[in-house]
């Protein structure tokens, strides 16, 4: 009798000693971070659940930016949405169209129990996210610009003694770099980002009206108005006749061209630093974009790419908290100055910036504040910072589409841009229609 | 004496037995049906917050669209070659296989584990194999001195996927034909071998006729198959790109609703696609299996 009470308290105790008092409050957080980037963002959410035991950060790869955004909208439809959601710059016009949905991060960090200044974000990344009143609505994260990737090994066999910096430089460069025989000069990803939308920002040109989109969902492209892009656009596509550029497709599929040595140059995201630290045998570095010096002798900032976290409606102020401390958790100089440097997305917060600097990291790795100058080379003009347009990650499917025509050869680059406009504005309107 | 009872007592049993193939066919049939139907008739923003009831403007939208009238031709281009790809090759494998004495078990075996492999798999592996840049097969068609870019010529991108697609599907139509060709008795051919008959003309006078009812059978499969099985290896390989050369109608389905968001515009494209594959199976029972020779 007496061992089998005695028995029945120390299970009772070890039941209770087991169980926490209060049960972890998981925070669930999808994202579209891969490879090399995926697993920083599981070591930064396991160092945020290790230095507290209230909450539980549990982040899952979703797939890429489409992909995630679309499983979070129909988790959203189903009742099943997760607390925190990586979207990317294209779909801010949906997200913050979705009121009702959307939980704006300076409502999450207000009703929070914390101390948060949005003052601390760079500008030029800021500035995208927010409201007209200067109201953050997501919480900067993997931001980053693209820049012109080169091979310096190749650079030098060629006789190329400085990285080009103006358009008609790159292509002197790729009539040296095809006579030393290398199959390719350069080529490009993510196109509409790179070659349509910072080309314009980088001229301060506008991408469309109202304020690139930023002043009223009334906004029309004018892309296609621009007479020295869409020459330049034309002189790119004949030269692939003499192999001077190489189209390697939507996104980053092109990365095995520069990777493999193939093409001497490549211009993409400042965030490819991690894949291509890991697969690139060769000497390599980042420049700025090249400009065209036809119209300006200098650029004007680039735009953000990459994204922003998004917070769901849906779920209990106990998890909010939980939310807003992970956020507070990466916005730290430390943790940013961390992911930054190993990812080449840009120190979205100046004190990361600065840390970066006192840690002597752009001495170390000469260029990879290149990616930060661009952003931060002027103050941005209404045509240069940013975009807001609704429908756009369709939009840029439409831009990809057009523009492969013209690899192709199927069109000119006049027929190409005119088309993209056209099918881009009638979901402009659709757009509008829907959501005014 | 007792008349035999001919009725059959117990009545709730026959409801009971096909009961669960019902609820299947209900559930995951009739109820998505419907909802596509529903959901083609309305006007959405992507989180489903508003709504908007706007009757048949979606399909008008639709059929006013050169871009779904080219995907219709992509789609028929596609399915065409997939399917007489596939059946040739199967046709000559078979004619081949059902000759061999010794192994035949081994080469039927190998002929038929490419159906083992799922769609998405094999766009994956064929991709690998044309990639531009580190493919090898690519690199033997340079060596042959034929540039190939899937990214960037339609041409090589359809090709490519009518390579994934018919390469899965060549098993399945041997294990048909096989069987088919199996079912015709050994005395036909022979008589005819004695009477001088070559083995091409004895194919095509006695064994080709003969296997009229497979062929008809296998034409429809391969072209529902091309139609609407055929998603996992367009996405894996080309994306409906370059431009909009392999952009078949169920991957455009697939794409207007998931990176365009428009589920009212993917509804009425489903309601297309449904409308079809009934008319295909229309026909294929009252037509097909009444002219061909048995």
């Amino acid at each position: 009798m007496k061992s089998h009470t005695s028995i029945a308290a120390l299970a009772a105790s070890l039941a209770f000693a087991a169980s926490p008092v209060l049960a972890q409050t998981e925070i669930n957080f999808w994202h579209a971070m891969g490879g090399a980037l995926g697993e920083k963002v599981e070591e930064i959410a396991t160092d945020f659940n290790e230095m507290q035991d209230e909450f539980k950060i549990v982040p899952t790869y979703k797939g890429n930016y489409t992909e995630n955004m679309t499983a979070a909208i129909a988790a959203f439809r189903a009742g099943e949405q997760p607390h925190v959601v990586q979207v990317f710059e294209v779909g801010t016009a949906t997200m913050m169209a979705a009121q009702g949905a959307v939980k704006p991060v300076y409502e999450v960090m207000g009703n929070a129990d914390i101390d948060w200044d949005s003052d601390a974000y760079l500008p030029a990344v800021k500035s995208y996210y927010t409201t007209p009143e200067g109201e953050l609505l997501s919480l900067p994260f993997n931001s980053s610009t693209p820049v012109m990737w080169y091979n310096k090994d190749m650079l030098d066999a060629a006789g190329v003694e400085e990285v080009p910096q103006t358009w008609d430089e790159m292509f002197a460069a790729a009539e040296k770099l095809k006579e030393n025989g290398a199959e390719c000069a350069f080529s490009f990803g993510w196109q509409s980002w790179v070659m349509v939308e910072n080309y314009l920002a980088w001229h301060d040109q506008p991408i469309g009206t109202q304020q690139n989109g930023f002043a009223g969902t009334d906004t029309e492209f004018v892309f296609n108005e621009s007479q020295d892009l869409t020459e330049l656009l034309q002189r790119i596509a004949d030269s692939q006749a003499d192999g001077m550029f190489k189209y390697g497709g939507r996104r980053g599929d092109s990365l095995p061209l520069f990777t493999t040595g193939e093409c001497a140059m490549w211009m993409n995201s400042s965030a490819y630093y991690a894949g291509i630290s890991e697969q690139a045998d060769f000497e390599f570095g980042q420049t700025m974009l090249p400009v065209n010096s036809e119209v300006r002798d200098e650029a004007q900032n680039s735009i953000i790419g990459g994204a922003t976290l998004w917070v769901l409606e849906g779920h209990d102020d106990a998890e909010y908290q939980g939310v807003a401390e992970f956020f507070n958790y990466m916005s730290t100089p430390e943790v940013q100055a961390d992911w930054h440097q190993s990812s080449g997305y840009v120190p979205i917060t100046t004190a990361a910036y600065e840390l970066s600097q006192e840690q002597g990291f752009y001495d170390e790795f000469p260029g990879t504040d290149t990616a930060i100058k661009q952003l931060s080379l002027n103050e941005p003009t209404e045509n240069s910072r940013g975009i807001r347009f609704g429908n756009y990650v369709q939009i840029r499917d439409i831009i990809n589409e057009e523009l492969e025509a013209l690899w192709a050869g199927d069109q000119t680059a006049n027929e190409a841009l005119d088309k993209a406009a056209d099918r881009g504005n009638q979901l402009l309107r659709d757009f509008q229609d829907t959501n005014s | 004496m007792r008349a035999k009872r001919v009725i059959f007592r117990h009545r709730w049993l026959p409801y009971a037995l096909i009961a669960p193939q019902i609820i299947i066919t209900l559930v995951f049939f009739l109820w998505p049906a419907s909802q596509a139907i529903y959901q083609s008739l309305l006007r959405q923003d992507a989180f489903g917050l508003r709504t908007e009831f706007v009757g048949l403007k979606n399909f008008a939208r639709l059929f006013a669209d050169p871009l779904y009238l080219d995907s219709f031709i992509t789609t028929i281009l596609f399915s065409t070659l997939v399917t007489a790809l596939s059946m040739l090759i199967a046709l000559v494998l078979a004619v081949m296989a059902d000759r061999v004495l010794r192994g035949s078990l081994t080469f039927r075996t190998l002929l038929i584990w490419p159906y083992a492999v799922a769609p998405a798999v094999a766009g994956v592996l064929w991709w690998f194999l044309f990639n531009p840049t580190i493919g090898i097969v690519a690199y033997a068609l340079d060596g042959l001195g034929y540039d190939w870019n899937h990214y960037v010529s339609g041409s090589d991108a359809m090709a490519l996927i009518v390579i994934a697609a018919a390469w899965r599907q060549v098993s399945y139509n041997f294990l048909f034909f096989l069987a088919g060709l199996q079912a015709i008795p050994r005395s036909l051919t022979e008589a005819a071998a004695i009477d001088g008959a070559g083995p091409v003309k004895r194919f095509l006078t006695i064994q080709l006729p003969l296997l009229s009812p497979t062929v008809f059978f296998l034409l429809v499969v391969n072209l529902v198959y091309a139609f609407f099985e055929t998603f996992g290896v367009v996405h894996a390989t080309t994306s409906g790109g370059p431009g909009n050369a392999t952009n078949i109608l169920v991957y455009k389905v697939w794409r207007d609703a998931f990176e365009g968001l428009n589920l009212g515009s993917s509804a009425a494209q489903s309601v297309v696609l449904m409308v079809i594959v009934i008319a295909l199976t229309a026909i294929q029972f009252r037509y097909i299996e009444r002219r061909v020779e048995y």
